[in-house]
């Protein structure tokens, strides 16, 4: 089984972890100013690259603390260590 | 003592001619991307219904090996919403008369689907959804366990599993087809309009001029194109990058497996969104099972074994009779998911591209119906009435299509 490094328990594997996407997709700063393009842009797109992709991770059956990580989409592989970012 | 018939013996044999190995020529009226099933309808449909035959279909590796010989041949029209009716209804109709369209065995075998209810809320959301189905004309009834197991013998509708079967819907028009061999039959059609198929032929980049793209760049030259039709499935987000038109897609790894060749023991095609598993039994006795798609996103065509294990378990506890079957192999294809789990099909941010892709995880069934609309579709350069409602820009106005029920599988 693929082991999915966490940046407090070392690596697990990763049935111990859920998915949550794209990494540093920001709530809009100011929300009411919002076009419908822009609503459906951070409510429905996200990022579908082949290759290297910043995701974000959580411990779920462990620490339950998230993190960020690159992983190539290709491979599945994580190409960078897995960072702390809140 | 007489001798067993061996699995697939009543099989047709292999025609002598499929389709001519083309060399891409400088330029065509119509370029799809994409040699699958739907790529391959588009063209069939570009060249019968609207006398379109200058038309090159490259595909990027061999002609539907993608996700056109992953999937598990399931073929049904019973789902919500009149939108999707619409298209996989449209769809289920040409199923229905493609083998004498195409001159060519498909193995078209209409077995009927059984979508089982494991919970109170199973139960009300399949009742709302029969009826549904038959206000637009859709074949389908509910059944209680009892008449569940008389449909399929092999379920287990006892009381005492961890989920027990309260119920399904039943769709008897459905059915299963042989994948191959309706890519197959397309391409020959095709072929013999005087389309050319070009295999090994990787889009690598668009040539644009203003509001339109003038041609492809690809792995064996430059193709002028008067319009494109992208029909890449999982790679479609790759394609788009390259034009620089977002879209909602997600590509994951949905995987499926074969058992061994079996006497056939399952009689009609079995799915179960709650555990997640979907059964048939191919012509030749191979049981073929489904999962759900892997969350994370992945294009490398494999999947993570504990989602396998989870639908086995879900599989042999509604199918004690499996337990000893033994699995044979298990693939993955990559899956363009988007967010109401409703294909994304119509114009373009380019006046002369077309897209069709986020069929996700149902993509087979609706090749037929599909190929029909976008052919239209890119004949007259707007979108055929059948495919309007899933126009890219329903995530701005909200008009979704929400069928993560009826799509069955979990994503």
């Amino acid at each position: 089984m693929q082991l999915i490094s966490c940046p407090w328990c070392g690596p697990r594997e990763e049935v111990e972890f859920s998915y949550g996407g794209q990494a540093a997709v920001a709530y809009p700063e100011h929300p009411a100013a919002l076009t419908d393009e822009q609503w459906a842009r951070f409510v429905f797109f996200r990022d579908n690259p082949k290759g290297p992709f910043a995701e974000r991770w959580v411990h779920a059956a462990g620490c339950r603390r998230w993190f960020t990580a690159v992983r190539d989409t290709r491979t599945h592989r994580f190409v960078s260590p897995s960072e702390v970012t809140s | 003592m007489t001798t067993p018939t061996p699995p697939g013996a009543h099989l047709p044999e292999h025609p002598d001619h499929l389709w001519t190995t083309a060399e891409p020529r400088k330029s065509y009226d119509v370029v799809i991307v994409g040699g699958g099933g739907h790529g391959l309808a588009t063209a069939h449909y570009l060249a019968k219904n609207h006398g379109i035959t200058n038309v090159a279909v490259l595909e990027k590796g061999w002609l539907a090996g993608g996700n056109m010989a992953r999937n598990t041949t399931l073929i049904r029209s019973n789902y919500l919403w009149d939108e999707s009716a619409g298209i996989y209804e449209h769809a289920l109709r040409l199923w229905e008369g493609l083998e004498d369209d195409l001159g060519y065995p498909i193995l078209f075998s209409q077995r009927g689907v059984l979508n089982l209810a494991h919970t109170e809320q199973d139960v009300r959301d399949s009742m709302r959804r029969v009826e549904a189905n038959k206000l637009n004309g859709i074949d389908a009834e509910w059944l209680g366990p009892d008449e569940v197991a008389k449909v399929c013998p092999i379920v287990n509708v006892s009381a005492d599993i961890r989920y027990p079967v309260q119920g399904a819907t039943f769709q008897p028009r459905a059915g299963i087809a042989k994948h191959d061999y309706v890519a197959w039959g397309f391409a020959r059609r095709a072929d013999e309009a005087g389309i050319d198929i070009i295999e090994h032929c990787e889009v690598t980049g668009f040539a644009t001029d203003g509001d339109r793209v003038t041609g492809v760049r690809t792995t064996r030259g430059d193709i002028a194109a008067g319009t494109v039709a992208l029909c890449a499935a999982g790679h479609t987000s790759v394609l788009l990058d390259m034009l620089g038109v977002p879209a909602p897609l997600q590509s994951h790894p949905l995987q499926a497996l074969v058992s061994e060749l079996l006497e056939p023991v399952h009689p009609t095609i079995v799915m179960s969104n709650a555990v997640h598993v979907y059964v048939s039994q191919a012509h030749k006795g191979e049981l073929v099972m489904g999962a759900g798609v892997d969350a994370p996103v992945g294009y490398g065509q494999r999947g993570a074994f504990h989602v396998i294990e989870r639908q086995m378990a879900a599989a042999v506890e509604l199918f004690p009779v499996f337990a000893r079957a033994h699995l044979l192999r298990s693939w993955a294809g990559i899956v363009d998911v988007t967010p109401d789990a409703s294909p994304i099909v119509g114009a373009t941010p380019y006046d002369n591209v077309f897209l069709n892709c986020g069929w996700g995880t149902g993509g087979f069934k609706a090749t037929p119906g599909l190929g029909w609309a976008f052919a239209d579709t890119v004949a007259h350069g707007r979108p055929h009435p059948l495919v309007a409602p899933f126009g890219l820009d329903r995530f701005v106005t909200g008009a979704l299509v929400d069928e993560h029920g009826a799509a069955a599988v979990a994503h």
